[in-house]
């Protein structure tokens, strides 16, 4: 990706984001049962559909690193990873906000929360693996396993607490609380947020993507030195 | 290959049962921790019957951590991990061999654990015992295959006893909260009904699912 | 008849060019002394050899039984030389006498016993049964006589000749080279990762060790 695209999808997405902020805050009614604060929401869930994105790449990607040896692929995988774990923490976050907001507890073990705390343990681990390793090459091919494992994990975790929730209901976030119907607008506007954080998101990735990728080259040009 | 595999799992059967010092190791600090449950919970409330389930995998999780270390760190101490490669011995035959051979010494932990459980805490443990037993089966291979296939990714590391905790709880949770519903209900004493086989199926969904990732990606671990 | 064949083998680590475009056969019979200064990658391309590692390029191919013998020595300090020898002759795909092995390093009186109470020395005599017991067509040895002790070492060069004798090839690295220059006949000259000479062993380095590094040392 060449800088002038990048430099314009970081525009595009900047100006889109503050437009639906503009819609999100001014535009839309106010929820019947939760007041001002649903409009949360409209950052919370595209969090969690740009953070399962992110793994998602991650994974793909790993798979190919591993089987090709590829080290781009490898640096791709780290960068989709870290700028997954982002968002991951921003929808934790907001989830949070929004739950001590409307029944004044910071936590509430909601699947999503729930799933997506277990997410970010997950992928905490294999940035924590990525540190530990210093080798290139068993670094590529450990995380990259790890990484594969993390998906498979996080898509399992995700059936396997709706399971125990239905079997152990609690509160709820969400603003479907009548049990399906959201005001089409607002509906819109989940998807439409979703865009430009997805935009932000593969900026990030690619930015650090080429730091990452500098980096290697920076460590084997170091390595070299060391040997002769 | 299941000729390889069974050859490793007898010598890790052998190698470990020849000090037990990693099996004792592990039952006493699982001893440990089911006394301490009396101090931060009431050992005579009513609830703990529908708790039990929860403290026995968190229990059994801990200590089986404990013993997953040693699967390939006793690989690592005269190089004979390289031997086995250069007699072109399958990773996934070395992987199935050290899962079997972990699955036996938690299975074994579990079995001292569970009647003391039952005695200290009052609690029939013999109430299902087929439903417990297979529960036991399922959620301990759980534990094990992926327990040892990251064993192998965290052996060569400084910090490796902290790692493999850090990476393997985190990734078998479906598979303890399926084991925790249905232990809780053997130890009611009632089978699985309605809703509950859910759990039954996502322990077996698990168990295919992460066995089949790890005897695909174990090579690429073990192979530089 | 050709044991392994490696054509432009190359290994990366990362960015770091460990070998270089390495090409050599090995032959029946051949005693290969693989030569180098530290670093130079001595062990990677024995691991690669041994099929421990995946050369980044460049491909090799060997259909031999291999057999290797590193730093580590290989077996199990929690069993018996029996349990042992018996563990890896089950993984082997020729039929092994393990009694007979134990037999012929002298190690049948002890051979119950728990490897923790041996001496080094019969510890290294058990490490020879284990590299040698399964008739390898192929033996990769990375320093084998560093730390051996005499015993050990006269057991090591008639091992090696019988295995020599009948046709396997054997892979030596070592760093002891007027040792190592009676036995090979040939040499693979490795500096910084590239081959700086591959050939039968020159007759000046009998004389000479420091023969090879001299007149092919210091490649770019």
């Amino acid at each position: 990706m060449t800088n002038n695209i990048l430099i314009g999808m970081a525009a595009i997405s900047a100006i889109w984001l503050v437009r639906n902020l503009w819609v999100i805050l001014l535009g839309l009614p106010d929820e019947a049962a939760q007041g001002a604060i649903y409009r949360i929401i409209f950052f919370h869930v595209p969090s969690w559909f740009t953070c399962f994105t992110l793994f998602l790449v991650s994974g793909v990607t790993s798979a190919y690193a591993i089987a090709k040896r590829n080290y781009k692929g490898d640096s791709l995988a780290v960068a989709a990873t870290e700028v997954g774990l982002v968002f991951t923490t921003i929808g934790l976050v907001t989830g949070m906000i929004w739950a001590r907001i409307i029944w004044g507890i910071w936590w509430t073990w909601d699947a999503r929360l729930t799933w997506a705390f277990i997410t970010f343990l997950i992928y905490a681990g294999y940035l924590l693996m990525r540190r530990m390793i210093e080798e290139p090459s068993e670094r590529l091919r450990v995380t990259g396993v790890l990484s594969v494992f993390a998906f498979a994990s996080v898509v399992i975790t995700y059936k396997a607490i709706d399971w125990w929730r239905t079997q152990h209901p609690g509160p709820v976030l969400s603003i479907r609380t009548g049990g399906g119907n959201m005001d089409p607008a607002m509906e819109r506007m989940l998807y439409v947020n979703f865009i430009p954080l997805l935009m932000l998101a593969a900026v990030l990735v690619v930015i650090r993507f080429r730091q990452e990728e500098r980096q290697r080259e920076v460590d084997g040009l170091r390595r070299i030195a060391y040997t002769h | 290959m299941l000729r390889q595999a069974w050859a490793v799992f007898q010598k890790d059967i052998r190698m470990e049962f020849r000090g037990k010092e990693a099996l004792n190791a592990a039952v006493a600090f699982a001893l440990v921790v089911l006394i301490l449950f009396s101090f931060a919970i009431d050992p005579t409330s009513e609830e703990l019957r529908e708790m039990s389930g929860g403290l026995l995998w968190i229990l059994f999780a801990f200590s089986g951590v404990l013993l997953l270390n040693r699967s390939f760190s006793r690989e690592q101490a005269n190089d004979t991990l390289d031997v086995l490669m250069s007699l072109r011995v399958r990773p996934s035959a070395l992987l199935l061999g050290k899962a079997w051979a972990n699955l036996i010494f938690i299975l074994l932990v579990e079995a001292i654990c569970l009647p003391v459980f039952g005695v200290l805490y009052n609690i029939d443990i013999t109430g299902q015992p087929g439903w417990l037993l297979l529960t036991l089966l399922l959620a301990t291979w759980a534990i094990a295959v992926v327990g040892t296939v990251f064993a192998a990714m965290t052996v060569n590391l400084r910090l490796r006893e902290l790692m493999l905790p850090v990476i393997v709880y985190p990734m078998i949770i479906p598979a303890l909260a399926g084991a925790i519903r249905l232990t809780n209900l053997a130890l009611t004493g009632a089978p699985p009904a309605g809703d509950d086989w859910i759990w039954v199926r996502l322990l077996i969904g698990f168990d295919i699912i992460f066995t089949a990732l790890a005897l695909g990606l174990i090579d690429f671990i073990l192979v530089d | 008849m050709t044991l392994l064949s490696a054509q432009k083998v190359g290994k990366f680590f990362g960015s770091f060019p460990a070998l270089r475009a390495l090409s050599f056969t090995v032959e029946r019979g051949q005693c290969v002394a693989l030569l180098g200064r530290n670093g130079a990658g001595k062990t990677t391309l024995l691991r690669i050899l041994g099929g421990l590692s995946r050369p980044t390029d460049g491909g090799l191919q060997s259909q031999a039984r291999i057999s290797i013998l590193g730093h580590g020595i290989g077996v199990y300090d929690e069993l018996s030389a029996r349990q042992n020898l018996d563990f890896f002759a089950a993984l082997s795909p020729v039929a092994i006498n393990t009694a007979a092995w134990l037999e012929k390093v002298n190690l049948t009186q002890v051979a119950d016993a728990p490897l923790r109470e041996y001496s080094r020395g019969m510890r290294q005599r058990l490490a020879l049964a284990r590299t040698f017991m399964g008739e390898p067509e192929l033996l990769l040895l990375d320093e084998p006589f560093t730390s051996l002790d005499d015993k050990a070492t006269a057991l090591l060069q008639t091992l090696l000749g019988e295995a020599l004798q009948r046709g396997a090839a054997v892979v030596l690295s070592t760093h002891q080279i007027p040792e190592a220059m009676t036995l090979a006949t040939h040499v693979l000259f490795l500096e910084r990762g590239k081959l700086a000479f591959a050939g039968p062993r020159p007759a000046e380095m009998l004389q000479d060790p420091g023969w090879l590094y001299r007149n092919y040392g210091a490649v770019a």
